[in-house]
């Protein structure tokens, strides 16, 4: 009876071993009838993570969806930036699915450390106001990268669903809410033979410095913002280039201006990006702000 | 005039032999091009140049069809295909996009349609031949000058699997 069990336990494990270890040949075949799974598409061509976590330059969303997913693949990227300014530190870190290069769902978190300022103002030094994003992006029409015979750009549309923390103070600063969303429409066109991209983005928007001072004003609601990208890549795995953001200027004790950034994207391999730049992130509570942009991402 | 009549009966009864009992299943017809296969892009020898001249593009080329009979994700499409003929017609391609002085005598990119050939199948052929232009220094501007000419083929070089084409009767 126990030999009978023996030799049934052998040949089931037999049987399985043989299952799960196919032979070469056979494993061989397997992997090369496989459609590649991941990161079909080519370098760069996804894009950064912009400050709020969705595909784009460093400020401005683009109408690519992020990762390296083909229409049959899905992709994905994760980021961290840090944004060191002359009173403040803006940092943000996230990440984004990209499906079938067609819908980004992307979540990331900003936080803004008031460092000495916070401290003349009473709240503490080194106080922080942190910021969730949520963010959606579909694409609607077109390929930024293989429509090279056709002036149409790739177009999308998106939201950002932010949540602000410090409810308290940003409605002391006079802001209405803190939470809003940000809903954008952007156009981005690679013009392969001049090695251009050029990015223009258009937001429906109430939060006042992204949303770190929290959504709305005084009698203010919704504005209409620009905003743009162009870059030059000289190089597969470089890019250069420029870009603004105009923003509203809600919050009568703490003017806003727009944001602008000169980049230098390097990806050494197709799978990291660093990008180093520097920033005029235009008047910010105290007074004008510039300094240093360092962002890493990592995509598949 | 009598060696080469017999010839000429040999050829053709050989040919009956050639030819195979049961009748071929009619080709998938060819979808319509949707992207021009070799259009001249230069006016001058400026980018054709930036190849290396004509012995320069047939080196690279060659390189390029190496890369791609040696990338593990696409070179199973190649098995039993005449490499050294579709390297002659790439390079006439290539040669002719770029104003180098050759015509493309190749059938249209629409052959490419009943393939299965994914998204991720063609890119990963530009990176091979984004490989073979930078191996072969041809300068970034030039590389994608010609990139920008093959990128709207995708539309014809990648199957579309929701919806096979209707055999003709
Ligand atoms: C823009 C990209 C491409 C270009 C410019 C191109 C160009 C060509 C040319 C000129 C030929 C020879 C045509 C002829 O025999 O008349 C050819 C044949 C072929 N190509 Fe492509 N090709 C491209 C993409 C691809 C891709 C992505 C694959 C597969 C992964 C592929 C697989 C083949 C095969 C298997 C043949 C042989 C077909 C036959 O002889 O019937 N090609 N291609």
């Amino acid at each position: 009876m126990k030999r009978v069990r023996a030799i049934a336990a052998y040949t089931l494990a037999a049987f399985l071993l043989a299952m799960v270890q196919p032979s070469p040949s056979v494993a061989q075949d397997l992997v090369q009838d496989m459609p590649q799974a991941f990161s079909g598409r080519l370098k760069l061509t996804g894009g950064v993570n912009q400050i709020e976590g969705a595909a784009g330059g460093g400020f401005t969303p683009w109408a690519l969806i992020g990762g390296y997913g083909t229409k049959d693949q899905v992709g994905g990227a994760m980021f961290a930036t840090q944004v060191t300014l002359d009173d403040f530190t803006v940092q943000s870190f996230g990440g984004l699915i990209g499906w079938r290069n067609r819908l980004e769902i992307s979540a990331a978190q900003q936080s803004f450390d008031t460092r000495e300022v916070g401290a003349a103002l009473g709240l503490g030094r080194g106080f922080k106001i942190t910021q969730n994003t949520m963010g959606l992006k579909i694409r609607l029409v077109g390929d930024a990268v293989l429509d090279q015979d056709r002036l149409l750009p790739q177009i999308a549309v998106g939201a950002q669903f932010k949540s602000n923390d410090r409810g308290g103070l940003v409605r002391a600063l006079g802001a209405q809410d803190s939470q809003g969303t940000d809903y954008y429409v952007s156009a981005t066109k690679l013009f392969l033979a001049h090695s251009t991209l050029v990015n223009l983005t258009v937001r429906s928007t109430q939060a006042n410095q992204y949303g770190i001072l929290g959504f709305g004003g005084l009698g203010k609601g919704r504005s209409l913002e620009s905003e743009g990208s162009i870059a030059y890549l000289p190089r597969q795995d470089l890019a250069f280039g420029f870009e603004w953001r105009t923003k509203p200027d809600n919050l009568a004790i703490a003017k806003e201006e727009a944001a602008m950034d000169l980049f230098v994207a390097y990806a050494p391999t197709k799978n990291w990006s660093v990008t180093a730049g520097y920033a005029d992130l235009g008047h910010i509570v105290t007074r004008s702000q510039t300094g240093l942009y360092v962002s890493v991402n990592t995509s598949f | 005039m009598f060696r080469s009549l017999s010839l000429w009966i040999g050829l053709s009864l050989s040919s009956i032999l050639v030819v195979p009992a049961v009748a071929q299943p009619a080709p998938l017809p060819l979808p319509p091009a949707r992207s021009a296969t070799a259009p001249t892009i230069a006016q001058d020898d400026r980018l054709i140049r930036a190849f290396g001249g004509q012995e320069g593009l047939r080196a690279m080329t060659a390189d390029f069809m190496r890369r791609v009979l040696a990338d593990q994700r696409i070179a199973i499409f190649f098995v039993g295909f005449d490499h050294a003929k579709i390297e002659g017609h790439l390079y006439n391609q290539f040669c002719q996009i770029l104003n180098g002085g050759c015509v493309y005598t190749g059938r249209d990119m629409n052959i490419h349609a009943h393939m299965g050939i994914t998204e991720a199948d063609f890119y990963a052929l530009v990176e091979d031949l984004q490989a073979a232009m930078t191996a072969h220094k041809v300068p970034n501007w030039a590389q994608n000058k010609l990139l920008a000419v093959l990128a709207p083929q995708a539309r014809d070089v990648i199957a579309v699997p929701s919806k096979p084409l209707e055999p003709q009767n």
